[in-house]
């Protein structure tokens, strides 16, 4: 199959293209798509031939909203409820808020509550602006608060691959789903397949195989996670990383597996700590495979604090290399023998 | 609209629906009281009109939302009474699989899209199924049930304000029975609601009478006709008065209500007024329009003892429908060793 040098943004763009063009029900609406200012609803390298969405779709399907969160959250499950397949593009996923009853209220609970009546193909998309001096009301990471919402598929794609086949999944899912996309990986590139390809929900892909300590990592830390590893195979600790890819469906066996090879773990996640994606992952371990562990837990995380505008305030806040090679450090020297001898 | 140009087969079915939901919801109302339907219920009782005048006006594949005083929206759109009495009380052979309860029912069946519980919260939800209307071009008209409070909240008005901006086959109906709860609407509502249409470009009607099956049936026809036709949405204000408290078995201790208030709009009973045109029109007698109570009458006492009659859900379905596929954690649901209740109550999924 033919591979071309795809940035993530190109991919999510190649993703939706691809889905414009499979199934008629697909339409794109958010504030700002007619003119591709987010870059995701333009034709690419063919923009000259063929200009952007708008003009290759027509304003039927993509479309312009008001700045509107709460009805553009609830008119898309309207929508979706009733036949059509809306990609919703929110822009910045800290304006998810001004949808917060739509997405718990109607969005999550309508086909349970009607007790199946209701599918719900939709898929909320937003861009994660954190570690770019946004100031805190454009740099929220708010994925594990989804987390909380039985009902919703919560995606964090950390690579250009993994971000164009898992929002071809997410457009076929018959369920609602919310994509974080981090702003911070835009740029990254790689070769990506051309042809479609999609990628299930809660299957992790371990990005690095290791036998000492298990890295589980999202989003940005997904790459400072592999940087890490890379500097601590130098000092003889072999890590291994994995990015689970989809929070809820959660590939939790992977995770567990990993550890039992390791019986080491590090969850490196860049949202705040209290009841973050990294606890619920902490937690699923603690319990299931307490036996298998020779150290604590460690939570490579955001403290829980508001997040400054400051390059020399913000930058130290998300994991990094050297903080997630840390939390390694300390995990692999937590002497599992004086535990045992202590026992 | 009078009598004649509307059809002898229409007005009755128009009287015959507005009966169901009113022996549907004394019913329902009794039930509350003997502890036969778990929580509490919010009556249409006294709003039949405004009720059915407006889902009379949809077509059949129509859509449309609600709210929590909700029993008389899937009846008026024609719903069968025994799936939604079941559903209050819970029952596994309930619209909604005993999920809902009264504040949710829906019947996908006849375009009801849900009843919110969320005051307000249903009418993007109308919104999105105009704009699959419009998008899909199938003609299909939708409409949002609400309340006077309701109307206060802002997703109204970025509703109004999207459909208005793209023509979507959307009404907004207002249902004004004067008080939110305990509020009266005058004293936490500036200007007249049906008024507020004319700041997004949309058609504002206010139906003052909406005792009147015909007043509430036309206003809503020309709204959903002008949906249709592909001009847009419009917003209908129709004034009404709920008869019982705001719901079964609410004592406030308070007299929200003054009393003669409340007693001349108990004059303007919306069945009694619409039975009495029909016969002093010539389009029924009262020996035919008895003969319509006690059918349905047999008809509610039936979906009663369909509702007695019927089992509870199987706990087990307490875990279905949240996904249309259902997973947990992967560590449970892959290897089948523990069950899907388990593997959810790990995930909270
Ligand atoms: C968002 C929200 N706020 C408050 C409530 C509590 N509540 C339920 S019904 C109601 C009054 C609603 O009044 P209105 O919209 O006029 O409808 P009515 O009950 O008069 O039919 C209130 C305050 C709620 N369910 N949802
Ligand atoms: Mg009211």
């Amino acid at each position: 199959m033919a591979k071309s040098t795809m940035s993530f943004l190109g991919a999510i763009g190649a993703a939706q293209k691809e889905a414009m063009d499979a199934d008629e029900r697909v339409v794109i609406i958010g504030e700002d798509v007619e003119a591709n200012v987010y870059g995701t609803t333009g034709a690419g390298k063919s923009r000259k031939d063929k200009g952007d969405f708008l003009q290759m779709y027509g304003r039927n399907r993509i479309r312009n909203t008001p700045i509107s969160e709460e009805v553009i959250v609830g008119a898309a499950a309207g929508a979706a409820m009733t036949g059509l397949r809306p990609i919703v593009d929110l822009s910045y996923s800290s304006f998810l808020y001004m949808a917060m009853d739509q997405f718990v209220n109607q969005v999550a609970k309508n086909r349970y509550m009607f007790g199946g009546q209701a599918s719900m193909p939709v898929v909320f998309r937003s861009a994660m602006f954190y570690g770019l001096n946004t100031g805190a009301h454009h740099s929220d990471r708010p994925y594990p608060m989804f987390m909380n919402v039985p009902g919703l598929k919560i995606v964090v794609p950390a690579s250009p691959s993994d971000a164009k086949g898992l929002l071809r999944t997410a457009i076929d899912s018959d369920d609602p789903v919310l994509t974080f996309e981090a702003c911070m990986l835009w740029g990254l590139k790689e070769e990506v397949e051309e042809d479609e390809y999609r990628i299930p929900f809660g299957v992790a892909r371990t990005v690095r195989e290791g036998t000492d300590v298990t890295v589980v990592a999202i989003a940005t830390a997904v790459p400072e996670a592999v940087k890490a590893a890379d500097a601590l195979a130098e000092e003889g600790i072999s890590v291994e990383v994995i990015d689970p890819r989809t929070l809820v469906p959660l590939d939790s066996r992977a995770v567990l597996e990993s550890v039992a090879k390791t019986g080491r773990l590090v969850v490196a996640d860049p949202a705040h700590k209290t009841c973050g994606a990294a606890a619920e992952i902490s937690a699923i371990v603690a319990e299931e495979a307490f036996d298998a562990l020779k150290a604590p837990i460690a939570r490579v995380v955001t403290p829980d604090t508001q997040i400054p505008f400051s390059p020399a305030l913000e930058k130290q806040l998300y994991p990094n290399r050297e903080s997630i090679a840390d939390a390694v450090r300390r995990v692999a020297g937590a002497r599992p023998r004086q535990l045992a001898d202590a026992r | 609209m009078d009598l004649a140009a509307m059809g002898s087969t229409t007005a009755l079915e128009a009287q015959r629906r507005m009966l169901r939901i009113r022996r549907f919801d004394e019913r329902a109302s009794k039930m509350v009281k003997r502890g036969q339907i778990p929580g509490t219920v919010h009556t249409s009782i006294g709003q039949e009109a405004q009720v059915v005048g407006a889902t009379m006006a949809l077509g059949d594949d129509d859509y449309m939302t609600g709210n929590h005083r909700s029993h008389g929206h899937p009846i008026g759109k024609g719903s069968p009474l025994g799936p939604l009495m079941a559903e209050l009380v819970g029952k596994g052979t309930g619209v909604c699989g005993g999920k809902g309860g009264s504040l949710h029912l829906a019947d996908f069946n006849v375009g009801s899209l849900g009843e919110s519980g969320i005051v307000g919260s249903s009418i993007p939800i109308a919104t999105g199924a105009a704009l699959s209307s419009k998008v899909l071009g199938n003609g299909r008209v939708s409409l949002a049930f609400f309340g006077d409070g309701a109307a206060n909240q802002g997703c109204l008005y970025e509703a109004m304000n999207m459909a208005g901006t793209w023509d979507l086959p959307v009404v907004f109906l207002c249902e004004n029975n004067q008080y939110a709860l305990s509020t009266p609407a005058h004293t936490v509502t500036s200007g007249v609601i049906a008024e507020r249409a004319a700041g997004f470009g949309i058609p504002g009607v206010r139906v003052e009478d909406g005792q009147d099956f015909l007043a509430v049936f036309d206003a809503v026809t020309e709204a959903v006709e002008r949906a249709r036709r592909g001009e847009g949405p419009t917003l209908v204000e129709v004034v009404t008065y709920r008869f019982n408290e705001h719901s079964e078995g609410l004592r406030l201790g308070v007299d929200y209500r003054d009393a003669a208030e409340k007693a001349s709009w108990l004059e303007k009973d919306p069945i009694v007024l619409f039975r009495k045109h029909l016969v002093t029109e010539g389009v029924a007698t009262d020996d035919e329009l008895d003969a319509l109570e006690r059918e349905v009458d047999a008809e509610v006492e039936e979906a009663f003892e369909f509702s007695q009659t019927s089992p509870f859900p199987d706990p087990s379905v307490a875990f279905a429908d949240l996904y249309t596929e259902p997973f947990g954690p992967t560590h449970l649901s892959r290897d089948g060793a523990k069950s899907a209740e388990q593997a959810f109550s790990t995930i909270g999924a």
